[in-house]
């Protein structure tokens, strides 16, 4: 079974209909490369699949499954814990990295103090971040820098324990060396978490992700290996996006 | 030919009307408070800050009067901050910026340009005669609250709006509630510039003559209690200076006040300081 499938997936702001019938299916333990140009819907389905879209006052129709529950059956709290998103500019929370680290820790359940300690330093040796961090715990998180920065959003994520984490262009404002710690970073934690990786550089899905969906206006255009749609896609679209046509 | 001046000596000109501007100011307020302080100064000592008022005040010092206005000042506070921060964080997390939120604020602005005296009567007739609260701390402090909630409303709203709207995707996006958000995330970024509505409150309650006049009316026995009635520093300057009771006590009086001014100003400014230097 799917981990994620998404049914007849429309979304509204207000009038604006920027989602269409979208149908996807996201597989365990993949990485889901999302692409095309702008206004394509790539980071509205990603706040759709959390209900994060609610707080934008939109509106869907059609259904999200998670591992075959629909997301209107879990408490919203918990389907964000599961399905953790990661921001295009990473934005770190005024105050120190371990109270960066424990802000969601702590919204969920009372935590020892050990427990809390272990998890924090677990989720940034993940992320890679540990050994520029371990001795600075306590300073504020934005002395870190874009790419540090960016890492420290994913281990937040990572401490949550979820099982799908989504990325909205994760490295769009990063250098070529941050970007490829990031990606080195999924591709290890690739062997227990789902993701679902929306970008803008369609190298980094070709680099990265195992299959790749891509939108145009708001419509599922088509999904595939990621081999497959780079090198012989089923629509000429993708054919022309991939090629630099346009977008 | 016409006449024409270069971008160089425009800036200059520019500078030097900007600063014109700014030491005029300065010097005014200056020259208030020197004034205040070289007639008052000389009345300070230790008998005019622990003494009771004397004949009218003509002898003794003014610490009923001290004690009324810290004890009207900070049950004001204590009255407007949760209602007006309460009211803010309302207007901006569970409004959508619709009808109703554009008439609180449009109201709300209305009533911080209100002149006090008016709150004054509206004191007296609702808080000392319909409730029956008679001339006292509780009635001033209630009608102080509800002169200053107007400037607290507005400042925290500006506050809670600044916090980046990235922040609150985070806390929700780390399954983080509305309340959590609000009071985990929202409140403690957007803290300073409340304060800062907290801080104007203060400086406009504990100056105020004409709203409390009517309510805390002008006793000068020692307050003991949230009803007993009390002459607040900025009402004692005024009626011994008005009723030429004694010029020197009331400078001595208004140095007070402002030495009272100056130093909760200071320790409102430090704590926010050292808050945001533990927090960012």
């Amino acid at each position: 079974m799917p981990k994620i499938v998404i049914d007849q997936l429309s979304l509204f702001y207000g009038q604006n209909q920027v989602l269409t019938d979208v149908n996807l299916a996201v597989h365990e333990k993949e990485i889901l490369g999302v692409i095309g140009p702008a206004n394509a819907g790539k980071s509205s389905l990603l706040r759709a699949i959390n209900r994060l879209y609610e707080i934008d006052y939109a509106r869907i129709s059609g259904k999200i499954r998670l591992d075959g529950k629909d997301i209107f059956d879990i408490p919203i709290n918990d389907l964000r814990r599961r399905v953790g998103l990661i921001f295009a500019t990473p934005v770190v929370l005024p105050g120190t990295i371990l109270k960066n680290m424990s802000y969601g820790l702590k919204l969920h359940r009372k935590i020892k103090k050990q427990e809390l300690n272990d998890t924090v330093a677990d989720a940034l040796q993940a992320a890679n971040l540990w050994e520029e961090v371990k001795d600075r715990l306590h300073e504020s998180a934005s002395t870190l820098s874009g790419g540090q920065q960016q890492r420290l959003c994913i281990a937040r994520t990572l401490a949550m324990n979820p099982e799908v984490i989504m990325m909205d262009e994760p490295c769009s404002g990063l250098d070529p060396i941050s970007t490829a710690k990031i990606e080195a970073t999924m591709l290890e934690l690739k062997k227990t978490y789902t993701f679902i990786l929306v970008t803008n550089n369609t190298k980094q899905a070709a680099r990265t992700a195992d299959r790749t969906a891509f939108f145009l206006g708001g419509e599922l255009i088509e999904v595939d290996k990621t081999e497959k749609i780079f090198t012989k896609p089923a629509d000429a679209r993708t054919d022309d996006y991939i090629r630099g046509r346009f977008g | 030919m016409t006449f024409r001046i270069g971008p160089r000596t425009s800036q200059i000109i520019a500078h030097i009307i900007l600063l014109l501007m700014t030491i005029v100011t300065v010097i005014v307020l200056f020259f208030i408070i020197g004034y205040v302080f070289k007639n008052g100064f000389a009345q300070l000592s230790l008998e005019f800050l622990t003494d009771r008022t004397r004949e009218m005040g003509k002898e003794g010092g003014i610490l009923p009067s001290i004690i009324g206005t810290l004890f009207i000042t900070v049950l004001a506070i204590i009255i407007a901050t949760p209602l007006g921060v309460g009211s803010a964080v309302y207007l901006v997390e569970y409004t959508r910026g619709g009808l109703l939120r554009k008439i609180i604020s449009f109201g709300a602005d209305c009533l911080a340009g209100v002149p006090s005296i008016i709150f004054g009567l509206f004191g007296f007739i609702f808080f000392v005669i319909q409730l029956k609260l008679g001339w006292s701390i509780l009635s001033g402090s209630l009608t102080l609250a509800v002169m200053i909630i107007p400037t607290i409303i507005r400042t925290s709203e500006e506050a809670i709006k600044a916090v980046p709207q990235s922040y609150r995707e985070i806390s929700y996006s780390l399954g983080g509630g509305k309340l959590d958000t609000i009071l985990k995330v929202v409140l403690p970024t957007s803290l300073p510039g409340i304060l800062t509505g907290v801080i104007l409150g203060i400086g406009r309650a504990i100056g105020e003559t004409a709203a409390v006049i009517f309510t805390a009316g002008s006793s000068l026995g020692m307050p003991t209690s949230v009803f007993s009635s009390t002459r607040t520093l900025a009402v004692h300057f005024y009626i011994l200076a008005r009723e030429g009771i004694s010029m020197p006590k009331a400078y001595g009086t208004a140095t007070v006040l402002i030495i009272i001014i100056l130093f909760v100003n200071l320790v409102a400014y430090r704590l926010m300081h050292r808050f945001m230097a533990k927090y960012y």
